[in-house]
Formats: C-alpha cells, sequence, structure tokens
C-alpha cells in the first residue's frame, strides 16, 4: 500500500482541448510539503483541482488505501481540500464569520460545537498572526490579509490533503515565509499531505520537500528539490538558462541568466 | 534578499500573549452581534407591524384603531359597509402589501446571492417583463389557459411566463461553463425580449384593453383578493424555511464560487435550489399585483448593509425590509393624493430610491 497522495491515469479536457492526458503523478508525501512547479498554462491548477474532485476529471484519485475519487463531493473535500488562487471576496462579512461559514459549509464539521467553534476559529486565525482581525470585515482588508484568512478556513476544515494554488501570491516577503513557516509545521505536526503551486523556485528549493514540475500538462521532473530544480530541467519547462549556485551559507540559490 | 537569510522567522506578530482572554473577549462581542441583529430584526418586524396598522387606519375613510380592531374581533356588531371595508378592501390589500415585499425581497436577496450580482433581482433579470406579457396576452388577445376561472386569468397567464422566464435562466445556468454573467447578461436579454413583445402587443391593442394593460404594468395592489393572499402567504411560509436551511451554504458561495466549491459546496445544486424557490415566490408575486419590481433589488441592499451577510440574518432581514418598504409604500399610494390610489409599482420606486441611496452612498462614504 502506498502512502499519500497519489492519482493515477487523470484526464481533463476544457471542450475541445485537453488538459491532462492520461497523468499519472505522486505520491505526495505525508507530513511534508510538496511543490507543484511549471509555467503559466502548464497545468498546475487543472491538476490539484483534478486532485480535489473539482471540475470533470477521469482516472483514480488515492489518498492512502482510500479512493477519493469515488466519494460524494462533500464527503472528499472534507479529506481533501482545495484552496483556489483567487482570494475570497470582499463581502460584508466578519473575518470571524467567514470562518464559521467555512466551517458549516457542509455542516457541522465532527467534534466542534458552538463556542468551541469560534475558539477552533480563532486559534487557527492565531497560527497566522491574524487573531486580531477576527472582528474586522473582509470588504476592509487587504489582498494579503484576505489570503491569510483563506489560508485560516482552509486549515479550519481539518483536512487530510491541502491543496493550495499559489497559496504566497497576494503575501510580502515576511509573510511568504511565515506561511510556509506555518505550513510546514502544521504539516508535520498532522501528518497531512500538502501540496502547493509556487512560482518562486527559491523558496520551492529551499521550503519544499517532493517537487513535481510541469509542461504542457506533462511531467518533467519529479522528486527531491534538489533533483528536480536543475539547470536542465529549468531550460526545458521555463526556457532560461538558470544555475543553481551554493549561498555563503551552503544553501541552494537559483540564478537566472538570461532567456534560453 | 530575504532568501538568503537563515534568520528564524516567526509566524506571528500582533497578537496577545494570552490568547484565551482574547478569545472570551470576541466571544463577547460576537454574541453582542448577534444579539445587535437579532435586535435590529425584531425592530423592522415592529416596524412592519406600525406601519400595517398605518395602512388600515388612513385612507379615504377614516377608521381608528378601536374601530380596526372590534371590526376584527365582532366583524357581526359593525355596520356592514364598514365590515366589507375593513375584511374585503383593507385587510387584504395590507397583507397582500407585506406579503408580495417579503416574497421579492427574499427572492432578490437569493438572487443576488447566488448570481454573485448586485443588480439580479426579479426585475432586472425578466422575471417582472415576462409576467407583464403573460399579463398583455390575457388582456389584450383574450388568451387563457384552459380552465382557469375569470378572476385568475390574467395572473394565471401572467405567472406562466414569469415561472418560464426563471425555468430559462435556470435552463442557462446549467449549462456548463456557464458563469455567472452569463446568466445575468441573458437576464438582461429576456427583459429587452419581453419589453419589445409587450410593445407589439401594445400597439396592436384597442384603446380599453391598452389602458387595462399600462396600468397592469404600474403594479397595483388593489388586486389582492383573499385567495391570492393565501396562495401568496403559503408560497413564503413554504419556501423561506428552505431558504434559511441554506443560509451557510449561501454565505459560503458569497466569498466566491470556487471557493464555496472547494468547501464542499455543491455550487450548481444549490443555485438550481435557489431559482427555484425564487421562481415560484417572484413569479407569484409579480403576477398578482403587477409589476413590482423594485423592491427586489434595494431590499437586498438594505439587508446587507443593516445586518451583514451571514445569510441566516441577510435573508430575513431582506424578507422583512422588502415587507416594510412594500407596506410603506402601500401606506404613500393611498395618502399622497387625497381620494386616489396610485399604483403602488410607483410609489414602490419613490419610497424605496430615498432609502436605497442613503445607505450606498452613506456606505460609500465610509469606505
Amino acid at each position: 500500500m502506498m502512502n499519500g497522495l497519489f492519482a493515477e491515469h487523470v484526464t481533463v479536457r476544457y471542450g475541445q482541448r485537453t488538459v491532462l492526458d492520461d497523468l499519472t503523478v505522486g505520491p505526495f508525501p505525508t507530513g511534508k510539503v510538496s511543490a507543484l512547479l511549471g509555467p503559466n498554462g502548464s497545468g498546475k491548477s487543472t491538476l490539484l483541482r483534478a486532485l480535489a474532485g473539482l471540475g470533470e476529471a477521469t482516472g483514480q484519485v488515492m489518498l492512502g488505501s482510500d479512493v477519493l475519487s469515488r466519494m460524494s463531493l462533500a464527503q472528499r473535500t472534507r479529506r481533501c481540500l482545495y484552496l483556489p488562487q483567487t482570494l475570497p471576496a470582499t463581502v460584508h462579512l466578519q473575518v470571524l464569520e467567514s470562518l464559521l461559514a467555512a466551517q458549516n459549509a457542509t455542516g457541522a464539521l465532527p467534534g466542534i460545537t458552538g463556542g468551541d467553534e469560534i475558539d477552533a476559529a480563532l486559534r487557527m486565525l492565531d497560527i497566522f498572526g491574524i487573531a486580531d482581525l477576527a472582528m474586522r470585515y473582509m470588504d476592509e482588508l487587504s489582498g494579503g490579509q484576505r489570503q491569510l484568512v483563506g489560508l485560516a478556513q482552509a486549515l479550519g476544515r481539518h483536512p487530510d490533503a491541502l491543496l493550495l494554488d499559489e497559496p504566497l501570491s497576494a503575501l510580502d516577503l515576511h509573510h511568504q515565509f511565515a506561511v510556509m513557516d506555518v505550513l510546514r509545521r502544521e504539516t508535520e505536526r498532522r501528518n497531512i499531505v500538502t501540496v502547493m503551486v509556487l512560482h518562486d523556485l527559491n523558496i520551492a528549493v529551499r521550503m519544499t520537500d517532493y517537487d513535481v514540475i510541469l509542461r504542457d500538462g506533462k511531467i518533467i521532473a519529479a522528486g527531491s528539490p534538489h533533483d528536480v530544480i536543475t539547470p536542465d530541467t529549468l531550460r526545458q519547462t521555463y526556457d532560461i538558462v538558470a544555475r543553481v549556485e551554493t549561498c555563503s551559507r551552503g544553501l541552494p540559490h537559483i540564478m537566472v541568466d538570461g532567456l534560453g | 534578499m530575504r532568501v538568503h537569510d537563515d534568520a528564524p522567522v516567526t509566524a506571528s506578530h500582533a497578537i496577545s500573549p494570552d490568547l484565551s482572554a482574547y478569545a472570551r473577549q470576541v466571544r463577547g462581542s460576537y454574541r453582542m452581534l448577534l444579539r445587535r441583529r437579532a435586535g435590529i430584526l425584531a425592530v423592522i418586524a415592529l416596524c412592519i407591524v406600525a406601519s400595517v396598522v398605518l395602512d388600515f387606519c388612513l385612507g379615504p375613510s377614516g377608521l381608528s384603531v378601536d374601530a380596526l380592531i372590534r371590526t376584527l374581533l365582532h366583524p357581526h356588531d359593525v355596520s356592514a359597509g364598514q365590515s366589507v371595508i375593513v375584511w374585503q378592501i383593507r385587510l387584504p390589500y395590507a397583507l397582500m402589501a407585506v406579503c408580495v415585499g417579503a416574497a421579492l425581497g427574499l427572492a432578490g436577496a437569493e438572487m443576488q446571492t447566488v448570481l454573485a450580482n448586485p443588480l439580479a433581482s426579479p426585475f432586472t433579470l425578466g422575471v417582472s417583463a415576462a409576467a407583464a406579457f403573460g399579463a398583455s396576452l390575457a388582456i389584450i388577445l383574450q388568451w387563457r389557459l384552459p380552465g382557469v376561472p375569470d378572476a385568475w386569468v390574467v395572473s394565471a397567464d401572467a405567472f406562466v411566463f414569469a415561472i418560464g422566464s426563471v425555468l430559462l435562466l435556470d435552463m442557462v445556468s446549467r449549462r456548463r461553463n456557464a458563469g455567472t454573467g452569463t446568466v445575468v447578461l441573458f437576464g438582461i436579454a429576456l427583459v429587452f425580449a419581453f419589453h419589445a413583445l409587450v410593445s407589439l402587443l401594445q400597439f396592436v391593442a384597442n384603446e380599453d384593453a391598452l389602458q387595462d394593460l399600462v396600468f397592469w404594468t404600474m403594479g397595483s395592489l388593489t388586486r389582492a383578493t383573499w385567495p391570492k393572499l393565501g396562495l401568496l402567504a403559503a408560497a413564503c411560509v413554504v419556501v423561506a424555511p428552505l431558504s434559511f436551511r441554506a443560509a451557510w451554504k449561501l454565505t459560503v458561495l458569497r466569498m466566491g464560487e470556487e471557493r464555496a466549491a472547494s468547501l464542499g459546496v455543491d455550487v450548481p445544486r444549490v443555485r438550481r435550489g435557489a431559482l427555484l424557490r425564487v421562481s415560484i415566490l417572484s413569479a407569484l408575486a409579480v403576477s398578482f399585483v403587477g409589476t413590482i419590481g423594485f423592491v427586489g433589488l434595494v431590499a437586498p441592499h438594505i439587508a446587507r448593509r443593516l445586518l451583514g451577510e451571514d445569510h441566516r440574518f441577510y435573508l430575513p432581514g431582506s424578507m422583512f425590509v422588502g415587507a416594510l418598504v412594500m407596506s410603506l409604500s402601500s401606506v404613500a399610494a393611498r395618502n399622497i393624493m387625497p381620494g386616489v390610489v396610485i399604483p403602488t409599482g410607483i410609489v414602490t420606486a419613490l419610497v424605496g430610491i430615498p432609502f436605497f441611496l442613503a445607505i450606498v452612498l452613506r456606505r460609500q462614504g465610509l469606505s
């Protein structure tokens, strides 16, 4: 039996266009943070959505020994949660309420009731350092703050697999690192699968454990960041000339010299 | 660059070290908020009652509250004339205003949420226009559904077309890749199509029929009868709880369709359910009293400003606000010009617009 999240023979079509063709990917390991890399339009979001069961896809998605692709949407999203790239909308809803709504979207989550619900929501906000925003309205927040709220909503549902579509896109440098830190910690603590779409290769190489590079719906490379992010794969994927240098502290750093 | 810097990064800033004290505080203010919203709903409900009483008492033949209560409790002790005024005219008229307002308020609120568009309402997406076309078929071409009694012909025709228009909207929303924008544009196309058809019928109509039709499209509560009132009230009583049951899902839907789906909400199904409820409520309301669409557009906006977007409060709030605006309009309709009942559709817009502008502009001032 395999551990982690994996998918076999996934095919996704949008109308006439085939975005993913018989793709087999994974396993994305439990307790570790994985990254999906690749240029725009390479099928990263499509793959995440297919893994989460959103949109129409054929193929089989497994989480450990459970076949996710045979579950109902409500059941499946409780196990495996996709966080879209779009930020939560600027609605006239308090941050706390938005978390409560997310928790209650498919009926109350088991084991959480009444006052606990508010405590649980606050703990999630606290993890991301935004407990002080609990009573503010979503339509007063900045994009970055709303992205943090979205992450808190997602973690608050306690999924076994967390699929994040560019979770750092609206964040400043401090929060990019802070969020990666939180996600690594929570992923390990809860022993869940976390997969995220990333564009920052330096964050990927430093802060993820398993990477998959996609181009045109095909897997170019998969494995540890060290093996996956190489000048060769970067040229194949992004059409760039890049080096992986070692910085003064002995850590890898990607330098881009130009277009390939 | 920070990427080189291996200094430890903490995840948190600006949190009080004692989260439990803060949690107590937040729990307290959240409870306060819920209480305040319940309070606002109660105040609106009281205003509705006051407005209905006012609606009873004011009018061409003035009645005191005292006389009203006597007529209601002991119908046989008062003069036949007074009894007829209260039971056959005032009461159905005043209560119809409340029911129509509630139905359109709820329908508008759900429509704006599931179509993610602040301009969505039974009025703006063609339900009223379709009803008007149905009514014009009845009034001008005497087209009638088989087996419909005379008193119901116009309403029945209007209802058929109103419900048809929402079902069309629903069909469009079911298509794959049909975004909310597509549905709204389709609704607007319906408005223009039905307006053109109504104009065509008006063009061929004789003078009397034309006058009837124009009057119908202005919307009037004087068409209220007990059976119609009963039917609409029953629809509200059956449909509203179903809407309230979907409150959490609709709240999540407000944060974005994709996000709602990723949280396990079956978005197409929620949207279908909501449109079905909307179709029943708005088609009944519009077919009974004519084109009174404005309430369905403004009531949700007013409710949103007063109560936020937690749909557990927003949906009943929009219902209550709709009922209040309609009831006030009904009072105004009979009292602006002595001896004349101005068509309610006209007054609704005139009464509703100041409310609406006050709230929309105040919001801009704040943000």
